[in-house]
């Protein structure tokens, strides 16, 4: 794909589309917009980095590409699926199979083990028990925790519990990986750890990724970098090999 | 899906042992309440029937008054002997004709007393009730006109005045005269709730008119209708004759009643019915009780798995898959409760029957009922805790401490 960006031919359509995006809170006087006309377009196979200071609108816009949340105002396309229209269980549908979640707080279940964690979604997709302990199992085992399956979050360090996390977004082999602030509540080598792993699910599986971070150090990994102010798109840089 | 949500929800009630079944001890107590009263009733009442048969289907009571309710009566003239001779002479249906007048005394013999029924009968008592007399004998003609100082104990007095010792032709002492123990009755058993038919003493009529009663009253007229005559026939028969000898006219109510097994069934299960009304109304109670508790409990667990709720809202569960998880929850948790209320049930019953010696009927209808009603309870209690879940948004579920 990046040698095929080098000659310009005919762009492919993107994965996710934000036109003139806003979302205003509340009403009257007390109305705040957290999003006040944002456009972006994600293809296929990015590693993308939102950063922002906080309040600048990047969670919000997470929780619209995430269809957790809806605009106020604007058009979401989502695969050429106008989000907008769709309803509260729709929407659902959509994050069931096309969305992986990782979060700061690695919102694992307790005393659930990894490898129940891991088998959540695919439950949700009616997926038999055979099946589903094989792909969960393999999940595990790309993030590197095998041995640890029946281990419950409550037996595991905060890095092992967002790796579990992570085998949890990637096992339905989503098309786009959403991550809040996924080393906000770890160490540096931990985080080094969770940035190189994301980092090869992107290089080697081409799974589309979008991080929030506020930390430059972990936007360093993306191969682009969307900055957030004010509501706004403020600066969009690719980085690294496209550079 | 719905296997793993069944799962789920045992899963989340082993976390929670002890509070789960504090929650359910409404739905335990309301459901083992509702069974012991249907199990304990339909034994009082198969046992009544038996008692019932045993007095044969031809058995008509006559009493004054009309029955205001268990135990009340409203206040009529008595019967006399003229009212008597005429049911025997006038109602070609009737076989036998028994007056009888009781009152309740002290019988004594040697130390040992005794609170009876004593009760003024002629020879025809034996006839209609179809009851024999174990040993010695019913009364002599001479003895029911001269109204001599004889009777026929019930087995129940026989054990308790003399105990291992012959009571034939013994003095005993009842209220304030001396009569000779000509017979003992043979045995009838318990009744229901504690009556027992054979706690009674059998004097000559005359006997207890002129010594207990003191005036000819009678308070009970027993008739047993011929073979093959309509028992139905014979009742408005009587009722007709009746209401002519105590001059009742046209619209006038009756003073008296004329009960035929179906009436004397009621009469003798009212005791039973007011009992399972009773205990109807705690069942009742205890189940609405218990739904709340469980509605309660539920919606506790929504706002402790708020996080949870999210989670798999993110990951894309349906509403109405987090709904089904929830109600699933709060309907195996009052199911659990019909279950243990059912056993419980079932001890208590035996215990219970076994108490009051009334057969223990068993009834799998009622406990199938009774199991499905605490599931009902789950559903409808379920319902607005599930709900609530269901409709959480999942940003500011999955921000929730």
């Amino acid at each position: 794909m990046n040698a095929a960006a080098a000659v310009s031919p005919p762009a492919p359509p993107p994965l996710v589309a934000l036109a003139a995006i806003t979302k205003i809170y509340g009403t009257g006087t007390a109305a705040m917009r957290a999003l006040r006309g944002i456009d972006l377009a994600i293809g296929r196979g990015e590693f993308v980095a939102v950063m922002g200071p906080s309040g600048s609108g990047k969670s919000t816009c997470m929780n619209i590409l995430g269809c957790l949340d809806t605009p106020t105002a604007g058009g979401y396309r989502f695969l050429g699926v106008d989000v907008g229209s769709l309803d509260r269980n729709r929407r659902a549908l959509l994050r069931r199979h096309y969305l992986g979640f990782v979060f700061q707080g690695f919102n694992l279940l307790n005393r659930t083990s990894a490898l129940e964690n891991v088998e959540l979604p695919l439950i949700y997709r009616g997926m038999g028990r055979a099946e589903r302990h094989r792909r969960a199992a393999a999940a595990l085992a790309a993030v590197g925790l095998t041995g640890w399956e029946h281990h419950t979050p409550g037996e595991l360090s905060g890095g092992q519990q967002q790796r579990v996390a992570i085998a949890r977004a990637i096992v339905t082999e989503p098309a786009l990986l959403l991550a809040d602030e996924p080393t906000g509540n770890l160490d540096t080598a931990r985080s080094i750890e969770i940035m190189e792993l994301l980092t090869t699910f992107n290089r080697d599986r081409g799974l589309t990724i979008i991080m929030v971070t506020h930390e430059a150090d972990m936007a360093r990994y993306a191969r682009r970098v969307v900055h957030f102010r004010d509501g706004l798109v403020d600066a969009d840089e690719r980085q690294g090999e496209t550079d | 899906m719905l296997t793993n949500t069944l799962r789920l929800a045992l899963r989340e009630i082993r976390r929670n042992v002890l509070r789960s079944f504090l929650t359910i001890l409404g739905i335990v107590i309301g459901v083992a309440a509702v069974i012991v009263m249907v199990t304990v009733g339909a034994g009082a009442t198969a046992q009544v029937t038996e008692q019932i048969a045993s007095l044969g289907s031809n058995l008509l009571m006559i009493r004054t008054g009309q029955r205001m309710g268990p135990g009340q009566t409203t206040a009529a003239p008595p019967f006399d002997m003229d009212d008597v001779e005429a049911l025997g002479r006038d109602i070609p249906a009737v076989a036998a004709v028994a007056p009888s007048a009781s009152q309740r005394l002290v019988a004594v013999y040697g130390n040992a007393n005794w609170a009876t029924m004593v009760t003024g009968v002629d020879n025809q008592f034996f006839i209609v009730r179809n009851w024999a007399v174990a040993s010695g004998r019913r009364f002599l003609e001479t003895e029911l006109r001269a109204g001599k100082a004889v009777c026929v104990v019930g087995a129940t007095i026989a054990r308790e005045l003399f105990g291992p010792q012959e009571p034939l032709d013994q003095l005993i002492r009842v209220g304030t005269f001396t009569c000779t123990v000509i017979g003992v009755l043979e045995a009838k058993g318990q009744s229901t709730f504690g009556s027992d038919q054979d706690d009674l003493v059998l004097v000559p009529l005359r006997t207890f008119q002129r010594r207990v009663a003191g005036n000819r009253d009678i308070g009970l007229i027993q008739v047993s209708v011929a073979e093959g005559r309509s028992t139905d026939k014979a009742k408005s028969d009587i009722e007709y004759l009746l209401r002519e000898r105590r001059r009742i006219t046209g619209s006038e109510s009756d003073n008296f009643q004329v009960m035929d097994m179906k009436e004397i069934t009621k009469m003798l299960t009212g005791t039973t019915r007011i009992l399972t009304t009773l205990l109807g109304a705690v069942a009742a109670v205890s189940l609405l009780v218990g739904g709340i508790g469980i509605m309660n409990i539920m919606l506790v667990s929504v706002t402790e798995r708020t996080r949870e709720i999210g989670i798999r809202l993110a990951i894309g569960a349906l509403e109405r898959e987090v709904l089904l998880q929830f109600l699933v929850e709060a309907v195996v948790l009052s199911s659990f409760g019909g279950v243990i209320g059912i056993l419980l049930a079932l001890s208590a019953s035996l215990g219970l029957s076994r108490l009051l010696q009334i057969p223990f009927v068993f009834n799998p209808g009622i406990m199938a009922v009774a199991f499905l009603f605490s599931a009902a309870v789950g559903i409808v209690f379920g319902f607005f805790p599930a709900r609530k879940a269901a409709r959480l948004d999942p940003i500011d579920a999955l921000r929730h401490e």
